[in-house]
């Protein structure tokens, strides 16, 4: 495969490629003057929509169907929220894209606000990312003095404000909904939907939820059209699946030789991004696990790294989805209750706890896991396992968010992948005890 | 949180800084946030007295301020260090011995995580994910990122940070 030019990461090893000289020398802020010099709302909606862009978050829902769910005919204030709470445990691309290009973020949201009539956006942006932060901000005041923001930009009648708002680490909010929670200044708890932010959203508005990455993608369809971004990719294999379109941002971490964020078109497999850009998995071992996109997204083995990271790839070998496109790779040297003592340490850390099942089950199960890795663990314990990841998340019908559900994947993984490891850590462990069917009583009854 | 007459918690410049926030947001309950900021920044924590306070300046319950200021763990009501350390304790970190790092540094600086070294120079915690995969296993120490750090590097980088904390 001939190398691949990158278009998001284009610009991130100019010097000073944060700062708008460098961003405009490199042909940028023509998107926007482009769209503001002839283009309606609609047409630039159409035009999303015809490139089957596809949101970078995790979720993967079409970007132009989403705006055009905003009432067109609303009297307004109609909200942007920029999802920059990349959180998701391995991820980083949003980060690299905010330090070293945030005028392009910028042209994608002031794109995208232009498209849906929103005049305020937010970018909430994590409190772990203070450069992001700032060079965003910079790039704000840039834009403001140069006539890029503000009231009737370039004389189009075209008003937008960005402001930053920034959070306070914690993983719930990158939510959409418990994002705009969070921004409204409450606990960052996700709402029950319907109703959409689309319909209802940031302080009762009309608002869309965007992915950083998803925006910076925009400026680029504008420039150079729906043919050039569908001739990445994969392509739909029926008419229900809107495609894998388009460049991607994959990030490569854990026990490779060097750790990346690389930009290739969407559906390169796990193995040519640890063998080509991570350098190999380290230290000449061989990889045992491999997360495909983010902690939620559960393990691929070794024998799966082939499949494409597109959109449909990772579902195929049961993972719960592409996800951020995150890669994490776990060498042979990697006991698998590792893995899921620290996936269910995070899950039940970061549980925001309004729904019972989610609240306790990522805490049991978390629990459970830490005590079969201590060496007091029973069999009966993976059944106990087994029935927390089946019970817990929107699949199940049980909670309001998903985190449940990106809790539940790494143990059902786990369980259907590694089952016999986990026996046997268990029966290697406590040879006196695995065989115990029942649980034992939480406190010990007090007899005076 | 019984009011006071003493002193008030937020400094006229804390809420000329406060108020600046109020003209970007139809409501001033999503000032909430910016003004937990704003406060951390100046004291390094939130004390319970200047709940009361932002409640008055937001229009709202300082119940309601209570509720959003505990649901993020960030915000402690005792000053943390000059210097507020979170060593990623998540998975890509941990896989290249991050969690041996942060209890090298802890038993270094002679804390546990979530503590505050005697002479205020210092808090280390653990963090999630701090979006430095790239650089793992890593720390965020303020605004500053130690990168691709091991355990045997835990004497050198309790004495940076505690520098780290001597130049503010």
């Amino acid at each position: 495969m001939a190398d691949f030019e990158p278009v998001l990461l284009s610009n991130i090893h100019k010097q000073d490629s944060h700062t708008l000289p460098v961003y405009q020398a490199g042909g940028g802020y023509q998107a926007i003057r482009k769209v503001l010099s002839g283009m309606s709302p609609n047409d630039v909606i159409e035009l999303v929509k015809a490139s089957s862009l596809r949101g970078r978050g995790g979720a993967g829902f079409p970007c132009g169907l989403k705006w055009s769910f905003l009432p067109k005919d609303h009297p307004g204030p109609i909200y942007m929220c920029v999802n920059a709470d990349e959180s998701e445990p391995a991820t980083f691309n949003n980060r690299i894209l905010m330090e070293q290009d945030p005028h392009q973020v910028l042209e994608g949201i002031m794109i995208g606000c232009f498209a849906t009539r929103a005049q305020t956006a937010y970018i909430y942006v994590r409190f772990e990312y203070p450069t992001a932060y700032r060079r965003l901000q910079g790039a704000i005041d840039e834009c403001r003095a140069a006539g890029l923001l503000g009231k009737n930009i370039q004389g189009s009648g075209f008003n937008l404000d960005i402001f930053l708002h920034r959070g306070a680490a914690a993983y719930i909010c990158g939510e959409e909904t418990g994002l705009i929670e969070s921004l409204e200044g409450k606990r960052a708890w996700p709402r029950i939907k319907p109703p959409f932010p689309a319909i209802e959203g940031a302080f009762r508005k009309p608002t869309v939820v965007n992915n950083i990455e998803t925006l910076s993608n925009v400026p680029h369809i504008v420039n150079r059209g729906v043919e050039w971004f569908k001739s990445m990719g994969i392509p739909s294999t029926n008419p229900k699946d809107p495609g894998s379109y388009g460049p991607k941002l994959y990030c490569v971490s854990g026990h490779v030789n060097t750790p990346c964020c690389v930009e290739l078109p969407l559906g390169v497999t796990a193995r040519e991004l640890i063998d080509r850009h991570g350098g190999g998995v380290w230290k000449g071992r061989k990889a045992k696990a491999v997360i495909p996109g983010g902690l939620s997204m559960g393990i691929m083995t070794e024998k799966e790294l082939d499949i494409p990271l597109d959109f449909a790839g990772p579902g195929k070998v049961g993972c719960l989805g592409l996800g951020t496109a995150a890669v994490t790779v776990m060498d042979e040297t990697v006991p698998i209750i590792d893995y899921l003592y620290n996936a269910s340490r995070f899950f039940a850390h970061e549980s925001c706890g309004q729904c019972t099942p989610c609240r306790e089950g990522t805490s049991w199960a978390s629990r459970t896991i830490a005590r079969i890795k201590a060496g007091q663990g029973r069999l009966k314990d993976l059944e106990i396992l087994q029935s927390i990841s089946q019970s817990i998340g929107i699949m199940p019908g049980t909670t309001i968010c998903g985190l449940a559900d990106g809790a539940a994947w790494p143990l059902k993984n786990a369980l259907s992948k590694f089952r016999g490891e986990l026996e046997d850590y268990i029966r290697t462990t406590n040879p006196g005890g695995y065989g115990q069917e029942e649980p034992a009583l939480a406190l010990v009854e007090l007899t005076h | 949180m019984a009011t006071t007459t003493a002193q008030p918690v937020i400094t006229p410049q804390m809420r000329a800084e406060i108020e600046a926030f109020f003209p970007r947001y139809p409501t001033r309950q999503a000032v909430t946030l910016p003004a937990l900021h704003i406060i951390n920044e100046h004291l390094r924590c939130v004390p319970d007295g200047a709940i009361p306070e932002l409640a008055q300046m937001l229009e709202l319950s300082p119940a309601q301020v209570y509720d959003t200021l505990t649901f993020y763990q960030f915000f402690k009501s005792k000053p943390c260090g000059k210097v507020r350390a979170w060593v990623c304790r998540s998975i890509s970190c941990s896989l290249r011995g991050g969690e041996e790092v942060l209890e090298s540094l802890a038993e270094k600086l002679g804390i546990a995580p979530g503590e505050t070294t005697s002479d205020g120079k210092v808090t280390l915690e653990f963090g999630e994910c701090l979006g430095l995969c790239d650089y793992a296993p890593a720390m965020l120490a303020n605004e500053t990122v130690y990168k691709n750090m091991t355990a045997d590097q835990a004497g050198a980088l309790a004495t940076q940070l505690k520098q780290q904390a001597d130049g503010r």
